[in-house]
Formats: C-alpha cells, sequence, structure tokens
C-alpha cells in the first residue's frame, strides 16, 4: 500500500513541478482530443465492422471484392 | 482496370503517405536521441561530473518536446487500416491486428514508466535506478518499431502464411519464419540503425549552432564527441544494412531493384549508377532511347551488390516484363495468366459457398493447399488484377532519386562525422566557421534522407500492397472518396500545426540553452 501511496506522490508531484512541460501537456491533450473525439469518432470508423455484424459476412464481402472489385 | 476508383485509390494513397512521412518526421529523433542521451548519462555516472548532468538533461529537455508532439500520431495510420484500407487489414489482419495492439499498449505502460522516472525522478530515485529507467527508455522505443516493420517486411516479402479462402485471410503458419524474414531483419535494423544518425545529426548540428553563437561551448563540444562518435559507428553499419536490403530486394523485388537503379535491360557485370540523371522515363520497349543525360558507373558493382557476385547477371525492367528464357526469367504475362488461374479457383470457390455444394468447397480448399497449386499460381495472385504488364512498373524517377539521394547523403553524414571527430581531436573545430554551417544545414538533410528511404521502399514497390499477392487498388476500401479528401485536409492541417509548435518550442528551447532548473 505504501509503495502505492509513493508512486502515486511521485506522478502528483513530478506533475506540480513542472513548468514548461506543462505546455507539452496542453499539445498532448488536445492532439489526443483531435483524434479520437473528432477524427475517430466522425471519420474513421472501421468499415467492415460498421457494415456488417460477424465474421463470416465480412469475409464474403472480402471474398467478393477479391474476385470481383467494386466500381 | 476500369472497375477501379482511381479517384478513391489515388486519395487514400496520398493521405496514407501523408500520414505516414508525417509520423515518421518524429520518430527517429526519439529512436536514436535517447541511447545518446542513455550514454551520456552513463558517463556522468561513471565520472561524477555535473558538466555531464547538464548535459544529459539539456537533450532530455529536447527529447521530451519531440516525444510529447510525436506521440501516438501512428496511431492515425492504424485508424486509416480500418477504414480506408479494410480488405487488406482483413486479409492480413489475423496476422498483425494482436501483435500490434499488444506492442501498442506495452509502448504506453514502459514509456510511461521510465520517461516518468527520467523526467521526474532526478534527485528522487538512486543515479543508478534512474540511468537504468533511460536505457530502458532507449530500448523500449526501438523495440516498439519492430512489429510493426516485420509486418512491412512481410508485406515486401510474404512468407510464413497461407491462404485460407473460406476466410479470405491469411493465417500464419510460421511465427519465426515471419519474425525471422531476412527482409524484415535487414529493415528493423536499417530503420533504427538509419534513425541513429538522424539523431546525431541533430545533436552536432545544434551544436555547432552553440560554437558559432560562442555559447555552451564545454556542452556543444563534449555533446559532439559523443555524437559523432555514435553517428559514425552507426553510419557504417547503415551502409552494411542498406546493402543487405538491396540484396534482399534484388531477390524478393527484382522489379523495385531494377527501378531503383534505373535498369531497362538486364546485363551481366552490371554497373552500379553512382550518381545520373534520368532523361525520361521510357518504355522498356523503347531500346535506343537513352536512359540518362549522364551518369557516372561502377563498373560490376551493380552484380555484387545483388548477388555478391561480379559476373552476375542483375535483370533490367525490360527482362521482368518480356521475361528472359535464357537466364530463367518468367514474364509479366506469363505471370498475369497463372494470376488469372489462381483468381478462377478463387472465384469458384465463392460460387461454391454460394450454391453450398461441399463436393465442390472441399475439392477447392484442397487446390489451396496443394504446393503445386500455390508455388506455380496462388503465388501471382495479385497479377491477375492487371492486362498490361506496364501498369505493373513502379515510377522509376521516384525510385532512382530517392534512393540515391539516401545514399549520396549517408556517404555525407559518414564523412561528415570523421572530419567533426578529426578538428575536434585536434582542437581547431570552434575555428572552422564553415564546417559548422555545414553541420548545421546538415540538420534537415538528415530528415530528407530517412524519408527518402521510406519513399523507396514504398514507392518502389508499387503497384504491390502486398508483394506479388494484393495491388494498392484491391486493398483499398470503397468508401466516397470525397470523405477521404476532407480527412486529407484534415490531417495536413493538424500534422501542419503540430510540427509548427515542434519548431516553435524546440527553438526556443534552444535559444535559452541548458539550464538546471525542472522541467
Ligand atoms: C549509405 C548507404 C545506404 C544504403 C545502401 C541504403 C539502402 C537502402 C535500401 C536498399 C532500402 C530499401 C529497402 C526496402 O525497400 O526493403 C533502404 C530503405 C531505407 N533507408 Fe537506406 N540506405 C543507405 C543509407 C541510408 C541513410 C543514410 C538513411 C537515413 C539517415 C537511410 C534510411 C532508410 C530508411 C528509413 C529506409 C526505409 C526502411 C527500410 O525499408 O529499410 N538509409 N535503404
Amino acid at each position: 500500500m505504501e509503495t502505492v501511496k509513493n508512486i502515486f506522490r511521485f506522478y502528483v508531484e513530478g506533475f506540480k513541478n513542472m513548468t514548461w512541460g506543462k505546455n507539452l501537456w496542453l499539445i498532448i491533450f488536445i492532439k489526443v482530443f483531435i483524434m479520437f473525439a473528432i477524427l475517430k469518432l466522425f471519420f474513421f470508423s472501421d468499415f467492415l465492422g460498421s457494415q456488417f455484424e460477424n465474421d463470416s459476412q465480412k469475409s464474403d464481402y472480402v471474398l467478393e471484392q477479391l474476385t470481383t472489385p467494386n466500381k | 482496370m476500369e472497375q477501379f476508383d482511381f479517384t478513391l485509390i489515388d486519395w487514400s494513397r496520398a493521405q496514407f503517405a501523408l500520414t505516414a512521412l508525417y509520423h515518421w518526421l518524429f520518430v527517429p529523433l526519439t529512436l536514436g536521441i535517447t541511447f545518446i542521451i542513455a550514454i551520456m548519462e552513463t558517463i556522468y555516472v561513471k565520472t561524477g561530473n555535473p558538466e555531464w548532468k547538464k548535459i544529459t538533461k539539456f537533450w532530455m529537455t529536447l527529447f521530451g518536446i519531440n516525444f510529447a508532439i510525436g506521440v501516438a500520431t501512428g496511431i492515425i495510420l492504424e485508424f486509416e487500416f480500418g477504414t480506408n484500407w479494410s480488405n487488406y487489414s482483413w486479409f492480413v489482419g489475423d496476422i498483425f491486428g494482436a501483435p500490434l495492439a499488444i506492442e501498442g499498449i506495452m509502448a504506453f505502460f514502459m514509456e510511461s514508466t521510465f520517461i516518468a522516472i527520467m523526467f521526474f525522478g532526478w534527485n528522487k530515485v538512486s543515479k543508478g535506478f534512474h540511468l537504468t529507467a533511460t536505457w530502458l527508455t532507449a530500448i523500449g522505443s526501438n523495440l516498439s518499431a519492430l512489429w510493426i516493420l516485420v509486418a512491412n517486411g512481410w508485406m515486401q516479402h510474404p512468407v510464413g502464411m497461407t491462404f485460407n479462402p473460406d476466410t479470405a485471410r491469411m493465417e500464419m503458419m510460421n511465427f519465426w519464419e515471419v519474425l525471422f524474414n531476412p527482409n524484415a531483419i535487414n529493415k528493423f535494423l536499417h530503420t533504427i540503425y538509419s534513425s541513429y544518425i538522424v539523431a546525431a545529426v541533430f545533436v552536432v548540428g545544434i551544436s555547432a549552432w552553440y560554437l558559432l553563437k560562442n555559447r555552451e561551448i564545454a556542452l556543444a563540444k563534449k555533446s559532439i564527441l559523443v555524437a559523432s562518435l555514435f553517428g559514425l559507428i552507426f553510419s557504417i553499419l547503415t551502409v552494411g544494412t542498406g546493402d543487405e536490403s538491396a540484396r534482399e530486394m534484388a531477390n524478393s523485388q527484382p522489379m523495385k531493384f531494377a527501378a531503383m537503379e534505373g535498369l531497362y535491360y538486364g546485363t551481366d557485370h552490371a554497373p552500379l549508377i553512382a550518381a545520373g540523371v534520368l532523361k525520361d522515363d521510357p518504355i522498356p520497349e523503347n531500346k535506343d532511347k537513352k536512359d540518362f543525360f549522364f551518369e557516372i558507373e561502377i563498373p560490376s558493382a551493380l552484380s555484387y551488390m545483388a548477388f555478391l557476385d561480379g559476373d552476375a547477371f542483375v535483370p533490367g525492367i525490360h527482362d521482368l516484363v518480356h521475361g528472359n528464357e535464357e537466364q530463367g526469367i518468367m514474364s509479366y504475362y506469363n505471370k498475369i495468366e497463372r494470376g488469372k488461374i489462381a483468381k478462377q479457383a478463387l472465384t469458384d470457390f465463392k460460387i461454391a459457398k454460394k450454391e453450398n455444394n461441399q463436393l465442390a468447397i472441399e475439392k477447392l480448399s484442397a487446390k489451396f493447399n496443394d504446393k503445386e497449386f500455390l508455388d506455380n499460381y496462388f503465388a501471382y495472385f495479385g497479377y491477375s488484377y492487371f492486362e498490361d504488364p506496364h501498369d505493373i512498373i513502379p515510377s522509376v524517377p521516384f525510385s532512382f532519386y530517392s534512393f540515391h539521394i539516401m545514399v549520396m547523403l549517408g556517404g555525407h553524414f559518414l564523412i561528415l562525422f570523421t572530419v567533426l571527430l578529426i578538428f575536434l581531436y585536434k582542437e581547431k573545430l570552434h575555428q572552422m566557421r564553415w564546417l559548422l554551417w555545414l553541420t548545421l544545414w546538415t540538420m534537415p538533410l538528415a530528415y530528407v534522407a530517412s524519408e527518402s528511404g521510406w519513399i523507396i521502399a514504398e514507392m518502389g514497390r508499387q503497384p504491390w500492397v502486398i508483394q506479388d499477392l494484393m495491388p494498392t487498388m484491391t486493398a483499398v476500401s470503397n468508401i466516397d472518396s470525397n470523405s477521404v479528401i476532407i480527412t486529407f485536409a484534415l490531417f495536413f492541417i493538424t500534422f501542419t500545426a503540430l510540427l509548427i509548435a515542434e519548431i516553435k518550442i524546440m527553438l526556443k528551447q534552444i535559444h535559452i540553452g541548458p539550464n538546471d532548473g525542472g522541467h
């Protein structure tokens, strides 16, 4: 338990004592937000996952694509 | 070919190229500078000299900036696999999906633990523990590049897998064959070693600027010593692994090899074009056309590079398209025919599955396990999508120039590190202003060399996503091309903003210079 506390304190103090590094965290958060909350959510759905319910349907679709590719 | 939507294919490719090239602006520095920092900290721990601690902390700061801005940019590529390249992802997903996910999670935990100790742990953990964390950060970040490069190596030279027509997926037969694929090993080593050069050039470049400004003299000289030695060793190893990669390419991707050397007609005693300017992109049939405005040749060197034999025959683009019976080279025309037979078998399987014709399914499944069929027909499956073999030739100028730029710059870095060490030893470096300027201006060139490496690797293998099995056009998802154009623009804006932020914060920190304060 003491070890967990120490590790927690280590991180908290580390973050607290940061000076210019805080700006980097801001950049990381903005970036991750753009990536996951905007790009992934609105633009990058899993193509096969969103069209088909199970693996067998996905296989059939890809097989169709490989043998008679669509326009 | 008219069944493919080339607007969609071209934009999907442009988008992947943009994100991969931008992502790669951040990665090599992280791979290399972590080792340089670990060496500097080791010297500090061994000597106890606080100057080395200051130096270590300064480069650690710059590493932190690069890491923060670059981290997670690679996840975008994974988004694209699922959305834009779903046929490809399905085709190979079984093999690479899980290891890539495990690697991502492991890298995240390793990095968040060890990097936290690196930055927050000064004066809180013992010197030895801190040093261990620094080394583990370096090793961990390099190892996290392994599986993605193994996957790339497999795409260039698919081994250890078999195709299951029922699932339309590749299945792993031999894990070790995939991992120890010579293409993957060379790729991993060449990629990390060349990244060490990028980091070494970064360190000597900034140090040279300090010397030009008459600032931080001790830091600059000590950093140049470590980085030049490190850079020199890995420049030599980069030439060695690059040479191995070229040999592997000559065997498994002879068209890429011919294109990167602008070799239209094969020959024995093939010369290596050390430098040259291509005339245009001649069609292989047109024998009278001159290929180069001028060229500097090293006799027999290409034969030696490809097969370790100066007399060996190296096939040119013409030989590969039209075949060369004397040399036992099968023509692309023949490969297209064989590919079509394999595709017909797959089509028959699909029909049998739809009709639930068990007898036919069993018969055809057996075919996809038959070595004779696999080696002589399925091995050329991807060729079935082409009618004209000229569509299977990559861009010669792209391949030729990117390869030659990379190699020439490799020579430049090697000489630069040597000259820096000589003048440092003679204690004359500070006066050699031209050399310091040259070192400073070599910084962008290191990135040019590294990106050129990826251009030859990826453009040179076109039209294949998976060599001989899956062309780029079949790999792409059938989605609206407008959405790809929009995301291309979004990525362009986001990544450019990140790059500007990186350069600005980095420059500010370099101007401030080393200080013993916090991060
Ligand atoms: C000086 C001699 C060099 C040789 C003979 C060489 C050779 C090669 C070859 C043949 C490839 C293509 C491998 C493939 O397509 O599978 C390649 C790729 C690459 N090269 Fe080089 N190279 C050299 C120097 C450099 C330098 C100086 C850098 C960067 C600082 C560099 C960075 C890369 C990268 C990042 C790749 C892509 C990854 C890969 O495919 O291995 N190379 N190199």
